[in-house]
């Protein structure tokens, strides 16, 4: 039993597409009677792997993801990594994510909005792809506890929800939690820029009344549902996505305080917005094509 | 319990109270057969004396009972018993207080692991949960009141174990147990022995305070079916209507229902920092559970841990020719 722990790691190793680091438990049972690795977030390698071996077709050949800057990425330890968030359906959180996993083999922890856990079959697959709540106490636990890398779009729904016309211009960073967090649990903030989500499926129209019947955060009607019908509920364009990752930011203030100042942490939230925005505008400028970049 | 509380010999006398009589006879634990009204409870800490109360009587599946009688046991049982044990003259010094990580609720906006201080995500939606939340308010204004009086609650996660018969295990020995369509809930575990060891250490170390305690690591309920061998069937999300009729068929009271959808995990590093270790994980609870069951079905019969062989002990206790030390 205790030999074969590491054959089995091994074995998974092969088979994914895109390798990684398999956090092995130091602790482990040596009669561990546990059938699955999923892991306290709900998130399971295993499926992570399948989701990489699915998606990677997409983000090399759909979307052509190109980073610039990943070094930038600290290599261990954590790290809070913020994003503008864009398109009905983000395309910048499952990119990041593969992104990331397959050039640095590290996993990342994307937090979302709780309202995913509400949804059935969606919620588990989301959890055990990497998806976590929100929640600060979880964002603290990943980061501090765990040495995690965890992505944050810190404009929530307010990103994905915003009409074509208002594209690359981003919304309000909420209340500054995320900076908050960072503080607390004493990681950098990683800000990357994503230029190309935008075009991956733009919102034309939104349906507020239908929203709020259904009760999910926005109802879009999609360009790709009015050129694609039913197929373009789920497909994107094939924008060419890009992603750039600025200078990690320290905050030097000691970490594990009950409260930050306001002020101090709503400043920092403005600046990492102001640094997201004027490289998005910067990279617009050099992107000659939506479509080849 | 008490038959752990008997097999240490500092212990002087142990009385046990409940309103039922109690399944296995004790060796040298004295039995009272009472419910928890104030005067009889008053009574009792004053005649005997008592320095310790362990408060484990709480209810905590409302399958068993119904919601009327648990309110009655949970709240109204614990305000008469620290009633008793905070009137004047009284000789309480520790107040053990075995409650349930059902205060914490189960909902989509709770954080994957609880402190012993996180609130809880969601207002209770069920009886048992309220009856909790409330027991453990006398508790906490008990202590603010007491401060001369060691109190320690105890938030136990499900258990699971040898013995014990809880609608989760009972789900767990049939062929089929319901999941919600579309959940796959994280739950975490505590092992029966290990809910009586933490009994036992708090109570022998008097460590006042609040923990929870529940085994390393979480595993989905598929999980947790897969290694007792029986079939989810899942049940509808989307009407809690739909899921009523199904509670009968299956053994579902209604604060399963929100575990079986967002699950709940605790951290347990606070108890650990007393100086606890647990025998067994969550796994290992379930893995322990499922042995158990599997023995119970092979051979017929119950294992037994504890052997009471009443005429022997009675010749060692009350015969004349017996003058050594019998090991109690």
């Amino acid at each position: 039993m205790v030999n074969e722990r590491p054959v089995i790691a091994e074995r998974k190793r092969s088979t994914a597409i895109v390798p990684i680091r398999i956090p092995m438990e130091e602790s482990k049972h040596p009669n561990d009677p546990r059938q699955s690795d999923v892991d306290e977030w709900g998130r399971s390698e295993r499926t992570r792997a399948m989701a990489r071996a699915l998606y990677e077709p997409l983000y090399s050949k759909w979307f052509r993801a190109e980073w610039e800057g990943l070094e930038r990425i600290p290599a261990e330890g954590g790290a809070l990594l913020v994003a503008n968030h864009a398109g009905a359906i983000p395309s910048d959180a499952p990119v990041i994510m593969h992104g990331i996993e397959k050039e640095l083999e590290r996993p990342v922890y994307g937090l979302a909005d709780y309202f995913f856990r509400t949804l059935p079959v969606v919620g588990t697959l989301w959890a055990r792809t990497g998806g976590v709540s929100a929640r600060p106490l979880n964002a603290y636990r990943l980061l501090k506890e765990q040495n995690q890398l965890a992505l944050v779009f810190p404009e929530g729904t307010k990103g994905p929800s915003k009409l074509f016309t208002d594209r690359y211009q981003l919304r309000r960073f909420g209340r500054g939690g995320f900076v908050e967090i960072a503080m607390r649990a004493g990681v950098p903030v990683v800000p990357i820029a994503v230029v190309g989500s935008e075009e991956a499926m733009p919102v034309i129209l939104r349906l507020p009344t239908l929203a709020k019947a259904l009760g999910i955060p926005y109802f879009p009607i999609t360009a790709n549902l009015l050129t694609m019908g039913p197929l373009g509920l789920v497909l994107p364009f094939p924008a060419k996505i890009k992603l750039r990752v600025l200078e990690p930011i320290h905050f030097d203030v000691p970490a594990d305080q009950d409260r930050y100042s306001k002020s101090r942490v709503m400043e920092e939230a403005e600046n990492i917005r102001t640094l997201l925005q004027e490289s998005i505008y910067d990279m617009l400028r050099d992107r000659r094509s939506v479509w080849f970049g | 319990m008490i038959q752990a509380l008997e097999a240490d010999p500092s212990m002087d006398v142990i009385l046990g109270m409940g309103a039922q009589t109690p399944t296995v006879p004790f060796e040298r634990a004295e039995f009272v057969r009472a419910d928890q009204t104030y005067s009889i409870l008053n009574r009792i800490v004053k005649a005997t004396q008592v320095d310790t109360i362990l408060h484990t009587f709480m209810i905590t599946n409302s399958a068993t009972v119904p919601q009327r009688a648990m309110n009655e046991i949970n709240v109204i049982g614990t305000m008469n018993l620290l009633a008793a044990a905070g009137a004047s003259g009284s000789t309480v010094r520790h107040i053990v207080v075995k409650s349930s990580t059902l205060v914490y609720g189960s909902s989509a906006r709770d954080p994957s692991t609880f402190h012993e201080d996180t609130p809880r995500g969601s207002p209770a939606s069920n009886g048992v949960e309220r009856a909790l939340i409330e027991a453990e308010s006398l508790v906490r204004d008990f202590s603010e009141d007491n401060p001369a009086t060691l109190v320690t609650v105890l938030r136990f996660a499900n258990v699971l174990g040898t013995h014990i018969t809880t609608p989760i295990s009972r789900n767990l020995s049939r062929p089929l147990c319901p999941a919600i369509f579309g959940f796959d809930p994280l739950l975490q575990f505590v092992e029966e022995d290990d809910v009586e060891r933490a009994l036992l250490h708090v109570t022998r170390g008097s460590i006042p305070g609040l923990y929870n305690v529940a085994g390393d690591g979480r595993l989905p309920w598929s999980e947790v079916a897969r290694i007792c061998g029986t079939r989810l069937i899942p049940v509808s999300p989307f009407s809690l209507l739909n899921i009523r009729p199904l509670a009968r068929f299956f053994e579902l009271p209604e604060e399963l229902e929100d575990l079986l959808r967002f699950g709940r995990g605790v951290d347990t590093r606070r108890l650990a920092s007393t100086g606890f270790k647990y025998n067994a994980t969550s796994a290992g609870a379930v893995e322990s559970f499922i042995r158990a069951l599997r023995l119970r079905r092979q051979s017929g019969r119950k294992p037994n841990s504890y052997t009471y062989e009443h005429d022997v002990e009675q010749f060692f206790r009350h015969s004349p020719s017996v003058t050594g030390i019998s090991d109690n």
